[in-house]
């Protein structure tokens, strides 16, 4: 199956190396795929995506009034880390999220770091998930972060870079679990083999988070927590309804939620029951008509000042969309060396912003060069893949960098490592990234592996769900090999 | 506002914590998960018999067509709906409407549809095998197979919808937390059952040929049989009748059974035990007017016997009973699941107030 006709191309291959091997670590892996035949490794690949579908494990698709559902395309040649590599990994990340959390703790109260111009004030001041309401405010056990999902890649050589940080509400994590049960199930010889970390106490962990961010003037100790979703109808509502069921606390919409004398309750068959922690899978804007949207019919009204008045805890906090801006992820690095006086373990992807003036005639001369991306946008979106696009793209991208630079950044592309993936004629080199999952409650927790994700289209460099990417299972080895 | 007054689902604070308590849209979805998946199964043995006891009647007209489909169109579908859209209700055309329309919100497809949505909704409260069998029946009812196969043999195609629901049952039964949520979805199927038992025992009043010379010949032993299979009871019926299928004695079978699980009396009974163990009440004491209603229509029928019914009209009997049942689920919802509706304007600005009042 394998074959030598593999093509490396010149890029980072994750299972061989330049000179041809095979990586030690993917030994195991290389042989098992080479002993199964074509029809076999169909037969498994058409089993795990009918379990997926009949257990809907599906995203909705958005703009398709059908409401379409799809399952999320999983790739089962599984994505190996050494264990030395991923000790570097974890405390890169872990470094990370304490340095922001530190910073969101600073911007939040004495704003040291804009007095000292580290930053300069105003892209923080003016940038849009800044929430000034939250000034002076205490959040719960000074946590702000509670879950991360920081997004990496591997440039030409191999090293791990940071691409961007998801501190509001990232997803996935559900994928991660369930790509590891289908592994299983498709290759239990090879995974039983392999010594692979576990990834199963990710819900166990992240209740364990919940409970600890729990309101202060709690005394029972047993808090009700629940996940607050959009509903039925997002996108992610499978994942939503997944990690309730993991964790074992209810799923609760907005509509189930009213707030009295600044105390959230929700309605239950036996009456109004106070809820004392929330995990929202629902961003800042939507979460409270009172103060923010006020035509989300999403939300809570009277949900924030409940959370200011200490009597319910949020996770995330509000406002850490701020520290995600990827206009602040360019000075991330420096972020770490104020607080931590470290320097990065991650480094990020060397970045341009199109609001210095240096930075954007650079930018400007070199459009067509550059990958440009939105300062607030998400999911691949709002994105500029300058050596891909037509001159029609570049235009329009020039003329919207002129009328709001502070909105954009640029950065140059990597063309991101590539791993064999499954396509129609055999095994093929594809482009993939890799996205941990961070807990930050009583400790600083890492789940072992993460979601890979994997652009399955040919020679494209965007693993979006919602633009043709696929996933992977990832698998944190015990040992190098 | 005093306890008495207020539905329980509407009482104000109460310091449970504890993993037991249920949102009230989350009791609602069970209920009516359940409450479809047991319609559409319904709904797949009547299309089911009907079909193949028009086999043994190939040469009717339209107007004895008619006279055939039209009641059975009437007890589980819409009757209006039905003739927005069509001229002629035959086999064909009631067939279709009553399996596949969209249009038609208890069709088969429809039923499983909305089962499928309303299961999602409480997908982190059921198991993963109750989601799975009804997210098969849906994906089945979605792909074009399904219609091939109902072409290629409409008795295969009933036969698996009425699989999906009695593995989904099964499942319910062996895999599902006995919690209130059991409650609802037992509530759910019980009461759409006796309804749909009373229904279709009342096909024989409006249906087929009333003519005098057909009474107590072929024809009338045969539609009297169909009654027995469409609510699954034929062979239960035997056990205890050996002699011939009389039309008393299956309406007192299908009424007062205290044995076969789908008469109207078996269903109350279980029903009675649900709603007990929902409210908290002692075994004969109710909760509300409807049931009082429902308590005093089951002791009835601990006393009537077949004879007091038909002095009365089964016809007639058997309206009360789905009256009775009518009110119970008005009374359900709004004992357990009603919340008044939140005006989101006027909540925004009591919030807005309270807060200029902190500061």
């Amino acid at each position: 199956m394998l074959t030598d006709s593999y093509d490396r191309g010149d890029f980072f291959d994750e299972m061989f190396d330049d000179a041809g091997p095979v990586r030690p670590h993917y030994q195991n892996v290389a042989e098992h795929l080479r002993s199964l035949d074509e029809a076999e490794y169909k037969r498994k690949q058409t089993a795990v995506d009918l379990s997926f579908m009949r257990g809907g494990v599906t995203f909705t698709v958005y703009n398709d009034d059908q409401g379409t559902e799809r399952i999320f395309p999983f790739d089962l040649v599984p994505r190996v880390i050494p264990d030395t590599e991923w000790k570097r990994i974890e405390a890169g990340l872990a470094q990370r999220i304490t340095a922001l959390n530190l910073f969101l703790h600073d911007i939040y109260h004495e704003q040291k770091i804009l007095k000292d111009r580290v930053i300069p004030p105003h892209y923080i001041l003016g940038a849009k998930h800044f929430r000034r309401e939250f000034m002076g405010f205490n959040v719960p056990k000074d946590i702000y972060v509670h879950i991360c999902g920081t997004d990496l890649i591997r440039d030409r050589d191999g090293n791990y870079l940071v691409l961007e940080d998801n501190l509001r509400c990232p997803s996935g994590a559900s994928y991660m679990l369930e790509n590891r049960a289908a592994l299983k199930r498709a290759f239990p010889e090879l995974y039983r083999n392999a010594r692979v970390h576990t990834v199963d106490e990710y819900a166990a962990d992240l209740r364990r988070v919940l409970q600890y961010v729990s309101p202060p003037s709690l005394t029972t100790s047993q808090p009700n927590v629940v996940l607050m979703t959009p509903g039925v109808f997002n996108s992610a509502y499978f994942e939503h309804a997944f990690l309730a069921r993991q964790m074992g606390i209810p799923i609760v919409e907005g509509r189930d939620l009213v707030v009295r004398d600044a105390r959230v309750y929700m309605r239950t068959t036996s009456g109004l029951v106070p809820v004392d922690v929330i995990y929202r899978r629902i961003d800042d804007d939507f979460l409270d008509p009172t103060i923010f949207r006020p035509d989300s019919l999403l939300g809570v009204p009277g949900l924030v000042n409940a959370y200011r008045s200490g009597n319910v805890s949020l996770a995330n906090s509000i406002g850490t969309g701020v520290a995600d801006d990827k206009v602040v992820y360019y000075f991330v690095p420096k972020i770490i060396k104020y607080y931590l006086d470290q320097e990065p373990i991650l480094p990020n992807v060397g970045t341009f912003l199109a609001s210095e003036a240096e930075d954007r005639v650079f930018i400007m001369e070199n459009l067509e060069k550059l990958v440009v991306k939105s300062a607030n946008e998400a999911g691949g979106y709002g994105m500029l893949m300058g050596p891909w696009a037509t001159r029609e793209e570049i235009e329009a991208f020039r003329e919207q960098i002129r009328a709001n630079p502070r909105n954009f950044i640029a950065q140059h592309p990597i063309s991101l490592s590539r791993h064999p993936t499954w396509c129609e004629n055999g095994f093929e080199g594809r482009h993939i990234d890799l996205r941990p999952y961070i807990l930050y409650g009583e400790k600083i927790t890492i789940t072992p592996g993460g979601l890979t994700r994997v652009a399955l289209r040919k020679g494209s460099l965007v693993v979006n769900s919602s633009q043709g990417g696929g996933s992977k299972d990832t698998w944190v080895l015990q040992g190098d090999s | 506002m005093s306890d008495t007054i207020l539905p329980t689902a509407q009482k104000p604070i109460n310091d449970r914590r504890d993993s037991q308590v249920m949102l009230s849209r989350v009791a609602n979805s069970l209920y009516w998960m359940s409450r479809y998946i047991e319609r559409a199964e319904n709904v797949a043995r009547l299309l089911d018999v009907n079909l193949q006891l028009m086999l043994d009647f190939a040469d009717l007209n339209d107007e004895q067509l008619k006279e055939h489909w039209l009641p059975i169109l009437r007890s589980a579908g819409d009757e209006e709906t039905f003739f927005k859209s069509h001229k002629k209700a035959d086999s064909a055309s009631v067939t279709e409407f009553l399996t596949f329309s969209p249009e038609n919100p208890n069709s088969i497809l429809s039923c499983l549809f909305t089962a499928r949505e309303n299961a999602r909704q409480v997908r982190d409260q059921i198991s993963l095998e109750m989601f799975e069998a009804i997210n098969e029946a849906y994906l089945f009812l979605k792909s074009k197979n399904a219609r091939e196969v109902w072409q290629s043999g409409a008795h295969e195609f009933y036969g698996q919808i009425k699989n999906y629901s009695h593995l989904f049952q099964g499942l319910t039964a062996s895999t599902f937390i006995r919690n209130e949520g059991y409650e609802f979805i037992n509530i759910g199927k019980l009461l759409e059952r006796a309804d749909k038992t009373t229904r279709i025992l009342d096909l024989k009043y409006h249906i087929l040929l009333p003519r005098v010379s057909d009474v107590g010949g072929a024809v009338d032993a045969a539609q009297w049989q169909a009654i027995l299979r469409s609510a699954s009871a034929l062979e239960a019926y035997r056990k205890f009748h050996v002699e011939d299928i009389l039309p008393k004695k299956v309406a007192e079978f299908l009424i007062f059974s205290t044995t076969f699980p789908r008469s109207i009396r078996s269903c109350m009974q279980h029903l009675d035990t649900d709603l007990h163990r929902l409210s908290g009440k002692e075994r004969r004491e109710y909760k509300s007017a409807e049931e009082r209603a429902f308590g005093k229509l089951l002791s009835d029928l601990n006393f009537l016997t077949i004879e007091d019914i038909q002095a009365e009209g089964l016809h007639e009997f058997l309206q009360k009973v789905q009256e009775t049942l009518d009110r119970l689920d008005d009374h359900i919802y709004r004992e357990y699941m009603y919340h008044p509706p939140v005006d989101i304007q006027a909540e925004i600005l009591l919030h807005q107030q309270q807060m200029q009042q902190q500061q």
